[in-house]
């Protein structure tokens, strides 16, 4: 591409952030391919309580992750009214369920703080970095590495 | 000749696709150097010829001479006349760079490459540099033609004013029916230039005793008053040459036209021609060098993909025009089903684009069987037969690996060492043929020795030292065989020199597997093992039967099916706490219910579900307890490994109608799982994080 | 009667030129590639005459005449060359293959359809 649509500064980085239950989360705008209403799941046999399950987006297969479930928030009942995330993480596609797509943000490298010792240590694992905002609200950064289902799970 | 505008469109197209040729042609050349390649040769000089040739049609004067002369240098390198050496190569591509800027001439109206002059010449010296063209030019011409030609008929008479008589003679030979000639068409062509007088003579036919059937002996003689040149006759005759006897005399003018013999009429068809016994030497070549292209292997799953879902798009819109509760004869629905059977024509032909032979991986076999003899000291002759059946490409690249295990192990376990053979009365070089072929939608391929065959007292034994099988169990000795393929049958003592790999055929059985496929093995004493492979065509789509496991549409493979039961409460016999089996055709089989081995609630009511019948490879069976069964349908596969992972007892995943995913059951890894021991550990769950 | 033709060239030009010559005149001229698919296409278009270009990949034009007049069904047809080589040689090496004639190219769409039909005897 010649022409670049957005030109990020080399301190700055847009994210997408997304409400799960009453707290605010955010993922690279990079990785985010789509955004969709929730749709019905096929279930997944033997998948861990946060999958799921399936969904078609196109012709691929694509599992969806429960975010408030992995996150230890509780396991979410989903409705129409809930979105699913479409992120390609490596060559992994997966659709992340959450409550609402808030808003999408531009966020100072300066603006990332790191996740204070004293954060839950269940959560702790799945965040990198906290981001306060103006408003008061404060942003936790998804580690998708954590937060995705492992694909090499033969041979394990 | 006028050629039609639209042509001259198609014939840049074409030259476009020459030069391409030629270039393509002429970097081989360069590359192998003194020692062309006959056929590219071949290529490149058809692309140069019929550049030449439709440049004539248009009348494209430049062109028609640059590429003449070009061709000429080529015509003579193909004769073997005149040396290729890296100095013509090299003019060679600057007379492509020419003739490439001709054609754009042509094209475009733009005036002749300068650089015209200078190839002309360069081509004309290397041309001379071959025989001279009187050299090569065949003696052969129209001459021989054995016309008469009466003194008073000057040889290059213009049309004579006034009409003439000619008799003409015209014996064939032969030949002119092997040519394809027939004299009533060269004789009406006669008779159409003016006012004919024709008689057969049949004096020339033999006795019957002396008939020789593959002469004709007809002949005949036609006296013509016409106004047209000479040379319109001789035309006639033009492509006859030396296949017929003719003779065209012009009668002066004044003899009276009664002067002719014995007006007989014709009484004899003329004898039958017999044809030339065929020869097929012509020359056949190999294939060109472009008439295929590359494809990046992405595009075209891409397409598969593409196809795909439009062939499940057209289910949801089937599903959707049902609900609507239109007629099957309404005009939407004749479209729709016109819509799903060119989809199904398209899915097809482009899953035919994925189909390579399986020549190469069968050639790797004969390295891999000589290899295996050298470290065993036997000899073998691998036998291919079939190796251009056609497989998808995916299958062709993950049966290498299998099949050069199963190689090793006939050369190593079938095969008998010479010495053996000998003893045995049979020759010391043994053979095993692999052969493939289609049938019945699927790809067979066959591996068979003319070995010893199992030695079962020897392959029980093991099995026990092993713990695969208990001393007192009692086995068919197709039981014994399929031990063969357990995991942990094969170890590292029992290997010999060459099987110092670990691997067994439990790991063939599972890599075909993976593929959709089966293996099964046949052996009898003394006289070797036959080991069948049966794959998919495709690893795209899967012919399935839907059914219902709890509230959960699932697909099971119809390859695994072999009936489905409605059982009666009676049929079903409870063992232990929780076994059942279900009584058919006086065999117990085991049950296994779906629901529970995929974690859904259980089924409670046995006889009011449903049980399919199951066999696996090895011929274990069972019956799979579902909820209902619906319909058989062709289902594109899609990949549950590529965004998620393994998941114990499913194949892969598909797409219905409604847009839903449903998971394909894989019977076979539930059966291994599922029969031996109870379901409860999976250990091929996804695992998540280390943290998870 | 319509005549049956079955014409064979490489040159997706020549192919053009030829069912631009002879569909006007009344002849269903059924086109092939090359050898392989011309022989391919002969029980189909069950020709009375073939017209074959030489120079062809697959299998040549020598090949083609053989192979046509070594088949129970279309031994004895006409079978025209076409092509740009007027060399003695190529013309006797037609002819031993069993060539009935040949047409030089560029042809002269007159001369082709009168070619035709005085080997047919039209």
């Amino acid at each position: 591409m010649r022409q670049m649509m957005l030109q990020n500064t080399a301190d700055q980085n847009d994210v997408v952030a997304l409400r799960i239950g009453d707290q605010d989360y955010c993922i690279d705008i990079d990785v985010v391919r789509e955004i969709r209403g929730w749709s019905p799941t096929t279930v997944l046999p033997h998948a861990p309580a946060h999958v799921t399950g399936v969904i078609n987006l196109r012709g691929a297969v694509v599992a969806v992750v429960d975010l408030a479930a992995r996150l230890g928030l509780g396991k979410t009942t989903a409705t129409p009214r809930h979105v699913i995330v479409i992120v390609a993480f490596g060559a992994q596609t997966v659709g992340l369920l959450a409550d609402v797509v808030s808003d999408i943000l531009g966020v100072d490298d300066a603006a990332m703080q790191p996740v204070p010792d004293l954060a839950a240590d269940g959560m702790r694992a799945f965040i990198t970095n906290v981001i306060p905002l103006e408003d008061g609200r404060m942003l936790r950064k998804l580690d998708l590495s954590k937060v995705l289902p492992n694909r090499s799970a033969e041979g394990a | 000749m006028a050629a039609p505008d639209a042509l001259r469109a198609t014939f840049f197209e074409e030259c476009e696709d020459l030069l391409s040729r030629l270039s393509e042609g002429l970097d081989q050349m360069a590359k192998t150097g003194t020692t062309p390649d006959i056929e590219t040769l071949h290529a490149v000089f058809r692309a140069v010829h019929s550049i030449k040739g439709g440049a004539a049609a248009f009348g494209l004067t430049a062109l028609v001479e640059f590429a003449h002369v070009f061709e000429t240098v080529l015509d003579l390198m193909r004769a073997g006349a005149l040396p290729l050496s890296a100095p013509a190569v090299q003019t060679m591509v600057r007379a492509s760079d020419v003739l490439s800027d001709l054609v754009a001439a042509a094209q475009d109206g733009g005036s002749d490459p300068p650089q015209m002059a200078a190839l002309f010449l360069e081509l004309d010296l290397l041309a001379e540099q071959g025989p001279s063209a009187d050299e090569t030019e065949d003696t052969f011409d129209f001459q021989p033609l054995p016309i008469l030609i009466p003194e008073s008929d000057a040889i290059d008479t213009p049309a004579p004013p006034a009409e003439a008589a000619f008799v003409i003679t015209l014996a064939p030979l032969a030949e002119l029916y092997a040519h394809g000639h027939e004299p009533g068409a060269l004789l009406r062509a006669l008779a159409r230039l003016g006012r004919a007088e024709l008689t057969a003579d049949i004096d020339a036919i033999p006795p019957l005793a002396d008939l020789v059937l593959s002469r004709p002996h007809l002949r005949w003689r036609m006296r013509l008053s016409t106004a047209v040149p000479r040379e319109d006759i001789d035309s006639v005759f033009d492509f006859v040459g030396e296949d017929a006897e003719v003779s065209v005399t012009c009668l002066p003018a004044e003899l009276p036209t009664l002067a002719e013999k014995q007006p007989r009429p014709p009484q004899l068809a003329p004898a039958l021609p017999l044809r030339p016994v065929p020869d097929l030497g012509g020359t056949v070549a190999s294939l060109p060098m472009s008439t295929t292209i590359r494809v990046d292997l992405d595009r075209v799953d891409r397409l598969i993909n593409q196809i795909g879902e439009l062939v499940i798009l057209e289910a949801v819109l089937a599903q959707a025009v049902s609900n609507a509760g239109l007629r099957d004869d309404s005009d939407l629905a004749t479209s729709l089903a016109g819509i799903r059977q060119l989809a199904a024509s398209i899915q097809e032909s482009v899953l035919s684009i994925r189909a390579q032979p399986l020549k190469p991986v069968f050639q790797r076999m004969q390295r891999i069987a000589r290899e295996a003899c050298d470290a065993t000291g036997k000899q073998v002759r691998l036998v291919m037969i079939g190796d251009t059946t056609e497989v998808d490409k995916t299958v062709i690249e993950r049966l290498a690996d299998p099949l050069t295990h199963m190689i090793r192990n006939s050369v190593d376990h079938g095969i008998e060492p010479p010495a053996q053979r000998a003893a045995l009365g049979k020759p010391p070089t043994g053979v095993i043929t692999l052969s493939a072929a289609h049938r019945s939608g699927r790809v067979i391929i066959e591996l068979s020795d003319d070995g010893g065959g199992i030695d079962r007292a020897r392959v029980r034994a093991i099995a026990e030292t092993r713990g695969l099988v208990t001393p007192e169990a009692v086995m068919t000795p197709a039981d014994i065989d399929n031990l063969l393929f357990l995991p942990g049958f094969s170890s590292k003592e029992e290997a010999s020199a060459l099987s110092g790999r670990g691997v067994g055929l439990d790991v063939v059985r599972r890599e075909i597997q993976s593929l959709g496929g089966r293996v099964t093995l046949q052996s009898s004493p003394c006289q070797g093992t036959t080991f069948t492979i049966a794959l998919p065509l495709t690893l795209a789509v899967l012919d399935g039967m839907l059914i219902s496991v709890g509230r959960e549409t699932m697909v099971l493979p119809l390859s695994a099916i072999v009936e489905t039961i409605r059982p009666s409460s009676a049929q079903i016999h409870l063992l232990g706490q929780t076994g059942r089996l279900v009584a058919n055709r006086g065999e117990l089989v085991p049950i296994i219910d779906l629901a529970e081995c995929f974690g859904f609630a259980p089924i409670d009511d046995m006889d009011r579900s449903v049980l399919i019948m199951v066999e696996s490879d090895s011929g274990r069976r069972a019956a799979l307890a579902a909820t209902s069964i619906h319909d058989q349908r062709q289902v594109v596969i899609k990949s549950l490994e590529q965004n998620y992972g393994t998941v114990h007892g499913i194949a892969a995943a598909t797409i219905l109608g409604d847009g839903r995913i449903a998971l394909i059951i894989d019977p076979e890894e539930i059966l291994r799982t599922t029969a031996v021991d109870p379901p409860a550990p999976f250990p091929s769950a996804p695992r998540l994080s280390a943290h998870g | 009667m319509t005549i049956r033709i079955l014409a064979i060239d490489d040159s997706p030009t020549m192919r053009g030129l030829v069912a631009a010559a002879l569909e006007p005149a009344g002849f269903a001229v059924h086109l092939a590639e090359d050898g392989v698919d011309g022989l391919a296409s002969l029980p189909a278009a069950d020709p009375h005459l073939v017209i074959t270009d030489i120079n062809m990949p697959r299998l040549d034009g020598f090949g083609v005449i053989k192979a046509v007049r070594a088949s129970d069904s279309h031994g004895s047809i006409p079978i025209l060359v076409l092509t740009t080589e007027s060399g003695q040689d190529l013309k006797h090496r037609a002819r031993s293959a069993g060539a009935t004639g040949w047409i030089v190219k560029p042809f002269d769409e007159n001369r082709l359809i009168d070619t035709i039909n005085r080997v047919l005897g039209l």
